[in-house]
Order: C-alpha cells, then sequence, then structure tokens
C-alpha cells in the first residue's frame, strides 16, 4: 500500500475553485452562454426549416467550391440524402450545426493560440502540454465543470466539443507558420512589410494549408464527441445513438451511426479537398 | 559620391559572441576564434565605401560572408559592432518605422532562391513593394504592369510562379525590386540558382536596365567572371575580411595577394 501520510489530496480545492467562479462570474458566464445559445438557435433553425433540398444544394455547392469536382459534389449530395432516407434528417441537422459552430469557433480559438506559439519558444513549450492533456483528459473531466458554469444542454456540449477539437487548430496552426520558406519571409522584411502586413499577406497564406489540415482534423474529433455532448442534453444523432444503447436497440444505434459516418465524410471530404486544391494552386503537388 | 559606408563592421554568430568579438578586434583569425569560442565570425572589421550609382560586387567563396555582408546593409541582420550608414544617416539608430520606410523607399532586395509569394500571381508579386508601402490596387498594378513589361514578361501576368522557369521567377523578383521605386538594389547571387545561358541573359538584361536606370547596385556573387561583367568595383572577401577592392581592370592586373592572384588565374589567362 501507498502510505497515506505522503498522500494529498486536490478535489476540494478544485471544487472550491469551481464553487467560487459559479459564485462569483456565474452571472457573465450565464450571459456568454446565452448569447452562444441565440446563435446555435438560430443556426440550427435555420437548417431544420429549411427545405430539404435546399441543404442538400448547399453542401453540394459547398463541396464544388471546395474541390472543382462535380463528381466529389454528386457523391456528398447522395450522401447527405441517405441522412435523410435513414429517417434521421432533422436529427442530422441539428448535429450539423452543433458542429458548424463547434468548429467555427475551435478556429476562431485556435488561430491566435496558434500564431502565439509559433511566435515564441516559450509559449509552445508550455503550451504544447497543455494541448496534450486536453486531448487525452477523458472529456467528462471537464463536462462537470462545464454543466456547473453553463448548464445543462447545448452549450456545454459546444464548449466540451471546442475544447476536445481546438488542439489540431492549433497545433497545426504553429507547424504551418514555422514552415513558412525563410526567404520569403526575409523579402516580406526587406520590403519594409510591417509585423502585421507580413502575417496576413505572407505568413498566414504560405501556412494556409497546414492551417486547413487542422480545421480538416478539427472537424473529425468534433463529430466524434457528438454522443458524449447527448448525454449532457445536446439533441441530434448523438442522441440517437445514446437511445440506441439504452434501449438495447442495435438498429436504432446503427442506423444513427450510418448517418454520422456519412456527415463525417462530407465534412472531410469538403475540408481536405480544399485543402489540397489551396496545395496544389501552389505547385506543391 | 558615398552612398552606403560601412564602419568597421564586424557580425559574430553563436554563442560566446562577445568574447569572439573581442578576439576578432585583437586580430585572431575567424577559423581560430571558432576554435577557441565556437562562435563564427561571419564578418570582421569591414570597412567599405559604395558610390550612388555604381555597381559593387562583393565576391567571395561560399562561407565568406559575403551574404551577411548583404544583409547588413539593410539591417535583415544588426552588426555585432560598428555602423552602417545609408547617405550619411547611421542606419542602427533608426527606430522600427524608421527602418521600414528606409526598406520601402530606398533599398529593394533581390534573392537566390527569388523568394517569391507562391499564392499570389505575377502581377501582385511585382506590385508586393508597393503594397506594401500602401499604394492603391490600381496605382500598384498599373506601376507593376510596366515593370513586367520591362524584364520581357508580358503575357505572364497572371501565372503564378510555380507555373515560371527559373529565369522567369527571377525576372520578377528583379521586376518587383524596380518597382518599389528604391534607388538601391542589394542582389544576394541573384543569379546563381539559373543555367549557364539563361544567367548570361539575365546579366545583360541587368546591364541594360543599369544603363538605363543608373541604380546603386551591391551584388554578391561567387563567380568572378560574373563580377567583372557587371561591376562598376568588385570588393573580395576571405574569411570575413575584405582582402582588395578595386574595378574589374585592377583586381585582374595587380592582384593584392596570392589568394585574389589564385582567384584571379583563369580569367587573365583568357583575356
Amino acid at each position: 500500500m501507498f502510505p497515506e501520510s505522503f498522500t494529498i489530496s486536490i478535489a476540494p480545492p478544485i471544487n472550491a475553485f469551481v464553487d467560487w467562479l459559479v459564485i462569483h462570474y456565474g452571472d457573465a458566464f450565464q450571459t456568454f452562454s446565452d448569447g452562444l445559445l441565440v446563435i446555435l438557435v438560430a443556426l440550427e433553425g435555420f437548417f431544420r426549416n429549411a427545405p430539404w433540398w435546399l441543404v442538400l444544394l448547399l453542401i453540394g455547392l459547398a463541396a464544388y467550391g471546395a474541390s472543382r469536382s462535380i463528381r466529389l459534389a454528386f457523391v456528398l449530395i447522395v450522401l447527405s440524402f441517405l441522412m435523410g432516407v435513414l429517417g434521421l434528417w432533422d436529427e442530422a441537422m441539428q448535429t450539423f450545426a452543433l458542429m458548424l459552430i463547434s468548429t467555427t469557433i475551435a478556429v476562431a480559438v485556435g488561430l491566435p493560440f496558434g500564431i502565439l506559439l509559433s511566435r515564441s519558444d516559450r509559449a509552445r513549450f508550455i503550451g504544447l502540454p497543455v494541448l496534450d492533456a486536453m486531448q487525452t483528459l477523458p472529456s467528462f473531466v471537464y463536462l462537470i465543470p462545464a454543466l456547473m458554469l453553463f448548464g445543462l444542454g447545448k452549450v456545454p456540449a459546444i464548449i466540451a466539443t471546442v475544447i476536445y477539437a481546438v488542439p489540431p487548430v492549433i497545433r497545426l496552426t504553429d507547424l504551418g507558420l514555422r514552415q513558412v520558406n525563410k526567404e520569403i519571409l526575409e523579402a516580406a522584411d526587406a520590403f519594409g512589410a510591417t509585423p502585421g502586413q507580413r502575417l496576413w499577406k505572407v505568413e498566414l497564406p504560405l501556412a494556409l494549408p497546414s492551417i486547413m489540415a487542422g480545421v480538416n482534423q478539427a472537424t473529425m474529433m468534433a463529430l466524434s464527441m457528438v454522443v458524449i455532448a447527448s448525454m449532457i442534453g445536446n439533441r441530434g444523432l448523438g442522441q440517437e445513438v445514446l437511445l440506441g444503447i439504452n434501449t438495447l436497440d442495435v438498429g436504432r444505434g446503427a442506423a444513427a451511426g450510418l448517418a454520422i459516418v456519412a456527415m463525417a465524410i462530407v465534412l472531410d471530404r469538403t475540408t481536405q479537398a480544399y485543402a489540397r486544391r489551396v496545395q496544389m494552386s501552389r505547385g506543391v503537388p | 559620391m558615398t552612398l552606403i559606408a560601412l564602419n568597421s563592421v564586424t557580425k559574430v554568430f553563436g554563442r560566446q559572441s562577445e568574447q569572439a568579438l573581442a578576439l576578432s578586434n585583437d586580430g585572431v583569425s575567424p577559423l581560430g576564434i571558432r576554435e577557441q569560442t565556437g562562435a563564427t565570425v561571419a564578418v570582421a572589421e569591414t570597412t567599405l565605401s559604395i558610390n550612388a550609382g555604381e555597381v559593387f560586387m562583393i565576391m567571395g567563396l561560399s562561407g565568406s560572408g559575403k551574404s551577411t555582408l548583404l544583409r547588413l546593409i539593410n539591417r535583415l541582420i544588426e552588426p555585432s559592432s560598428g555602423h552602417v550608414r545609408v547617405d550619411g544617416k547611421d542606419i542602427g539608430e533608426l527606430s522600427a518605422s524608421g527602418l521600414r520606410a528606409l526598406r520601402r523607399n530606398r533599398l529593394a532586395m533581390v534573392f537566390q532562391g527569388f523568394g517569391l509569394l507562391p499564392h499570389r500571381t505575377v502581377l501582385d508579386n511585382v506590385a508586393f513593394g508597393l503594397e506594401v508601402q500602401g499604394q492603391s490596387e490600381l496605382a500598384r498594378h498599373a506601376a507593376a504592369r510596366e515593370w513586367i513589361n520591362k524584364v520581357n514578361l508580358d503575357g505572364f501576368r497572371t501565372a503564378f510562379p510555380h507555373e515560371l522557369s527559373g529565369g522567369m521567377r527571377q525576372r520578377v523578383g528583379l521586376a518587383r525590386a524596380l518597382a518599389s521605386g528604391a534607388d538601391i538594389l542589394l542582389m544576394d547571387e541573384p543569379f546563381s540558382a539559373l543555367d549557364p545561358l539563361i544567367r548570361r541573359e539575365m546579366q545583360d538584361l541587368l546591364n541594360n536596365l543599369e544603363q538605363e536606370l543608373g541604380k546603386t547596385i551591391v551584388f554578391v556573387t561567387h563567380d568572378l567572371s560574373e563580377a567583372v561583367k557587371l561591376g562598376t568595383r568588385i570588393a573580395i572577401l576571405k574569411d570575413g575580411k575584405v582582402v582588395q577592392v578595386g574595378t574589374p581592370d585592377e583586381i585582374l592586373m595587380s592582384p593584392a595577394d596570392d589568394y585574389v592572384r589564385a582567384f584571379t588565374e583563369d580569367l587573365r589567362g583568357s583575356r
């Protein structure tokens, strides 16, 4: 047995900290939560109320815009159509809205942090282990405080999904920026670019293929969170899987699982095709 | 008239640079300093003056510090000691914005690996300097078109760098530098990566443009025939030190030491 005199309990201080947060900043979190909820509800409302063919058309257009391939657009439309055929259209739209908003937040948060990590070796030294922890920490561990701060439902689901999905965006933004050709950076400096001009006109465009790979990974990570998100009250495809498990309804779970796979393919192929097209247009095979 | 003046400039890379600097000032050779401290003295106690309107060649083997020397002129590299003056003003004393203004308006640079932006067309690459200066799209594109014409790249304005040959890419690099309106061009082995035939073509192009424009050019090369062909004056560098400065004829006819003599052997024979 490990001697008891050596052990310390970190649970009470952490509990105290979360309690303190809830008591002192509960209102702020609530305001933030309400704002996020408004956006999500609006987005969800749009996808759920829009005619099914319009959504398919939008998916096709996005796929074509990203890949310039009619074939890919067609395949992805068929896959999305299948989600409806499985009787899960409404659930799929809820999940889709959650995916869009989580990925958008992950990019909005991840990009600045990725830039910071690429600028400072010290930030990187501290940041990389934190990112590892974010990805390996069981998501329930941060679901509990998220629940306490944001209440039950969609918002903690978004927060948990973002925490899980943001590391690849940060990592690959950092990597992409560090790999920018040194001579091109010298050229930007030699022509008198300000740090801002250098970042927006040179560094970020050159890192874009790597950043897009990060976005692609983020969408996949986000999608893998849908079942867990449904446990704290987020409806959608995840909930179908959960209900299938709870009622031992293998068929129901399988149908929802297939719909999730279909959505994963749609999101993956679209973001990947865009990343590849950006790279190809610069002569990198 | 002196436009660019380097006054006992030294640049040391690596750890223990203070110590290396002291040794260098005591006259210890870069090789000896490297053995003692592990630091590299890229440029040692160099004093040069470059005149307005001349083509000044910095010539040396790889590792002789010539690229470092060039980058000291636009402060892409900060000197460890000494002063660099452009138009009599010490550029080491410039603020960040003052330095940017100097780089935007006076100094343009051409790179060995071209340094072009792969996601931009030829037109937008050439216009880059003007864009950074804050010119409107209309104005900078008009200027860029003119310079693209001058380097004979009409018809490639909408092409991307990867669609061009090496020689054409360097024409873009040259047009970008000229379009910025700077009166000083810093050229870092601009033609070294090109095939011999294309290289000669580019040398002729540069020669013609220089006749017309009369820019001050500081040109780094490891090719003596290039230095002799293009240069008004040549500085020969060895281990970070200038061993001789002179016109091509002076260098060829009266080499300062055995090192320069060995260098010029082949060309003298062929003359």
